[in-house]
């Protein structure tokens, strides 16, 4: 329970990925193969069985540190954690328990269920006078099925192996499948041997580069295929020994989320990975991100959503056919091979991103202006004999992106920025009108300059009319010409709208803070980007 | 009868005495029981503080206020009213202070810790009819564990960071705890440099024979060259500033009570939470506030009402709790002087 607890404080204490890994890393190399088994299991997100609730749990902390239960709450008021307040209340001087985690669970926490009140209370209480006070915290999680830790799962994927000296890629793949959290079952996860040939190892992705240059510049638009941009989850799908693997580009493996995408390719040859999209898609047309969002969050996908939000995978490049690496053919063949590939598949589940059929600079300079009203995020320029490359290698694949959408707003409240921006005032929250009011509509921290931002730190602190912990509060006179990439319904957000990427496009001195936007005229963005899509 | 101390618009006043004690506006005649800046405030005419918080008053509020120092235990007349001060134990030349008049003895406790410190004498009660007590940490949650246990997590950090080249900083607050930390710290592991912020009241501790341990004033160069060998001792506000990125690589910790709490830990944004008061904790406030046998006790900033319930409901002490401008439930209230001055 030592290991186990410096761990948990050791990623709790940093956000840094790097040191998370490092936590993790030893962790794994140092205890035995069964307490990594279950910090794995645990740390995947797997939980035990509830045995005990919140209720008894509290008031037998009640009765163990005698205090009154109103006193308890006063306390929980103040730490905000069920868990922690009734470790910090119960009495004990135990300088900590030896056993280790796999030992802990085995004896204090599986039996729990099967226990008579009575029995629970006494085990329970028992473990109070063995523990210190985080590993009482941690226990307290433990038995009431509410354990979470501050490790992506990504993370600890990664951590695994580098410690079994493994893609990780592969060690995703089998942590996907079936395995308990014993000795056994952990040193399967890592076994090297054979790794090598494991069937569901992606492809590095090729990632374009945003256009700056003119259009004019890449030369001959013969030479150039045009596509939409899509606005989704890039994706690689592979087929192979009869198993299909979705990953997406933050190589992590989305099967679960999107199920019926997988039973599809399941038609496609063995041998075969494709690039492309996933889409929240209807009828034809893609569905906004956000919809998106909504099957990409949750593991298990329940029936009502699968069917509220349908989606298509769209394909756009093949990089292995008949199990032969096809990278290095040009752009065209590629294409060739893969339309082949997916001719004979329902639409509404596999499609190609078809090329646009674009005669000159100009007619993409006009798909461009196009793209919101489709619902994509501008075209991709791909060299028509270029191969597939790794990684963001300039050259080939060009994104080219619509005009970002844009609000006039109000700044309303500033907070000092991190690292080199830690004495600046460089984090602001802006808002529009709604009568006499401003609602707060977005956050951002980029696009200034330096010397603007010396003087928006110069205005924040001569006019500041409050604090709220490190967030100042400024009269309302400063106007901002917000850009922002897209616009979707929040019930989280005061005004009912969140916008995707906001940043300072322009500092609007010269617009007095009454003509800013009204939440009336951005509701009304809202709607008019809900209906085009 | 009306109480010896009663609470003005200016802070606590002895109506008898016609003197003020902490007050926070501009008064005559004010006692203060420590130099932390929510206590010791600027402008009075006339300042009665404990002889060993004389210079530390001076260097917070200037050399040219008006100030006289009293040994512990020295009876006092002000206006035909006894008055005395007594350990608080909270820090250099922190007192409570007695007040007497025709058989009723009101105590005010300022800010108070009873375990011990080797930076000033340890708290003693005083037995009163009417304590006035602070409650910062008055929630049964804050319990603190021994110094000692507490010095040899740090002491373990800092060789942990030495050993993988990395400069320990250390952030407590510049008055009370960081002479304490340096006080109790074990400093043959390496080399302690403090930040401008600290060495101000440097002489003034030595002066008045607290064992501080040899301090270079902070240059990052000098830092630097130590490969990690260093603690580097600094007040929260410098916490995430291009000060602190010139120190190259660093291990950061936050020192205080407050630390018991996972929540504020985070919020810190800090390596490593120590928890580590200057103030009483739950169990101590209790023992405090029996001890005195007061009769009525009145709280101020923390957690007061709580406290006020249980001692009305466990003890049937008349308990309530006061509106001061003392501190306050923020992360910055552990006396810190850096909350004023910012």
């Amino acid at each position: 329970m030592r290991a186990f607890t410096e761990l948990y404080m050791r990623l709790d204490a940093t956000t840094k990925r790097t040191e998370k890994l490092t936590a993790l890393e030893s962790y794994f190399r140092s205890v035995a193969a069964e307490d990594a088994a279950w910090a794995l299991y645990l740390f995947s997100g797997r939980r035990l069985i509830r045995a005990i609730s919140r209720r008894r749990l509290r008031s037998w902390a009640a009765e163990a540190a005698s205090l009154p239960g109103w006193l308890i709450d006063e306390c929980y008021d103040n730490v905000g954690d069920l868990s922690e307040t009734l470790s910090l209340i119960v009495p004990s001087d135990s300088e900590g328990c030896d056993a280790s985690l796999s030992q802990v669970i085995a004896e204090r926490i599986k039996p729990l269920p099967q226990l008579d009140e009575g029995e629970q209370r006494k085990l329970v209480m028992q473990t109070w006078r063995d523990f210190n006070a985080p590993q009482r915290f941690l226990f307290h999680k433990l038995i009431s099925g509410s354990f979470r830790v501050g490790a992506a799962e990504k993370t600890v994927c990664q951590a695994l192996a580098n410690v079994a000296g493994i893609d990780a890629a592969v060690m995703a793949h089998r942590l996907m499948g079936k395995w308990e959290p014993t000795a056994a079952d952990f040193e399967r996860l890592c076994d090297q041997a054979s790794a090598a040939n494991d069937p569901s190892q992606p492809y590095p992705f090729y990632l374009a580069s945003p256009l700056e240059a003119e259009l004019e510049s890449l030369g001959d638009i013969a030479d150039w295929q045009v596509e939409w941009k899509w606005d989704g989850i890039r994706a690689q799908m592979i087929k192979r020994d009869g198993e299909v693997f979705l990953w997406s580009r933050g190589e992590e493996m989305i099967n679960e989320q999107f199920p019926e995408l997988v039973a599809a390719a399941k038609r496609l040859p063995d041998g075969t990975v494709l690039d492309g999209e996933v889409l929240a898609w209807e009828d034809g047309r893609p569905l906004p991100f956000h919809m998106l969002q909504r099957r990409l969050n949750r593991k298990r996908v329940e029936m009502m959503l699968f069917q509220d939000v349908p989606v298509v995978f769209m394909a756009y490049d093949v990089m292995e056919v008949e199990g032969a690496d096809l990278r290095a053919y040009p752009q065209d063949k590629r294409r060739a091979r893969l339309m082949q590939l997916t001719s004979e598949f329902d639409a509404n589940l596999m499609t190609v991103s078809e090329p646009i059929d674009c005669e000159s600079w100009g007619d993409v300079a006009s798909c461009k202006q196009q793209a919101a009203r489709n619902g994509t995020e501008g075209v991709m320029i791909k060299r028509r004999d270029s191969a597939y490359e790794v990684g963001r290698k300039k050259g080939n694949w060009w994104k080219f992106k619509r005009d970002p959408y844009t609000i006039d707003a109000v700044m309303t409240a500033a907070q000092r920025g991190h690292g080199k921006r830690a004495t600046l005032y460089t984090d602001y929250t802006f808002g529009v009108w709604h009568g006499d009011e401003l609602v707060t509509i977005a956050k951002a921290y980029s696009g200034l300059t330096g010397d603007e931002i010396r003087e928006v730190d110069r205005f924040v602190r001569r006019h500041s009319t409050d604090r709220k912990g490190p967030v100042r509060l400024v009269k309302p006179e400063l106007v901002f010409e917000l850009a922002f990439e897209g616009i979707q319904p929040s019930e989280r957000h005061k005004a009912g709208v969140a916008l995707r990427f906001p940043r300072m496009a322009r500092w609007r001195k010269d617009k007095p803070a009454k003509e800013a936007d009204t939440l009336e005229s951005v509701q009304a963005l809202l709607a008019q980007v809900e209906a085009r899509q | 009868m009306a109480d010896l101390i009663e609470q003005r618009d200016k802070g606590l006043y002895c109506a008898v005495g016609d003197f003020w004690i902490d007050p926070w506006e501009p008064v005559e005649h004010a006692v203060i029981t420590h130099a932390h800046s929510d206590h010791a405030k600027a402008g009075h005419r006339r300042y009665l503080t404990m002889a060993d918080g004389v210079e530390l008053l001076r260097l917070r509020l200037g050399s040219d206020i008006t100030v006289r120092g009293a040994a512990y235990g020295e009876g006092i007349d002000i206006n035909g009213v006894q008055v005395s001060l007594h350990p608080a134990g909270h820090m250099l030349g922190s007192a409570q202070v007695r007040v007497e008049h025709k058989g009723q003895v009101a105590g005010v406790s300022g800010d108070y810790k009873v375990r011990p410190d080797p930076t000033c004498p340890t708290f003693e009660p005083v037995p009163c009819n009417l304590f006035i007590s602070e409650a910062t940490f008055a929630l049964p949650i804050y319990r603190w564990a021994d110094s000692s246990e507490v010095f040899a997590e740090i002491n373990a950090w800092w060789r942990g960071n030495q050993a993988v080249g990395k400069t320990s900083v250390l952030f407590t607050y510049a008055l009370g705890k960081a002479q304490r930390v340096l006080a109790e710290i074990d400093n043959s592991i390496g080399p302690i440099f403090a930040h401008g912020a600290l060495m101000r009241y440097e002489a003034a501790y030595t002066a008045a024979g607290v064992r501080q341990p040899p301090l270079t004033y902070c240059e990052a160069s000098a830092v630097r060259a130590q490969n990690g060998a260093a603690l580097v001792m600094a007040p929260p506000s410098a916490l995430g500033t291009p000060w602190m990125r010139k120190l190259g690589k660093v291990s950061t910790a936050f020192a205080s009570g407050w630390m018991t709490v996972r929540g504020r830990r985070r919020q810190r944004g800090v390596d490593r939470g120590f928890i580590l008061s200057d103030h009483a904790d739950w169990n101590g406030l209790i023992e405090a506030i029996t001890a005195t046998g007061a009769e009525k006790v009145l709280l101020t900033h923390g957690y007061s009402a709580a406290l006020a319930r249980w001692l009305r409901e466990m003890k049937g002490i008349d308990a309530a709790t006061l509106v001061t401008r003392y501190g306050d439930e923020d992360d910055d209230a552990d006396g810190s002087p850096e909350r004023a001055a910012s």
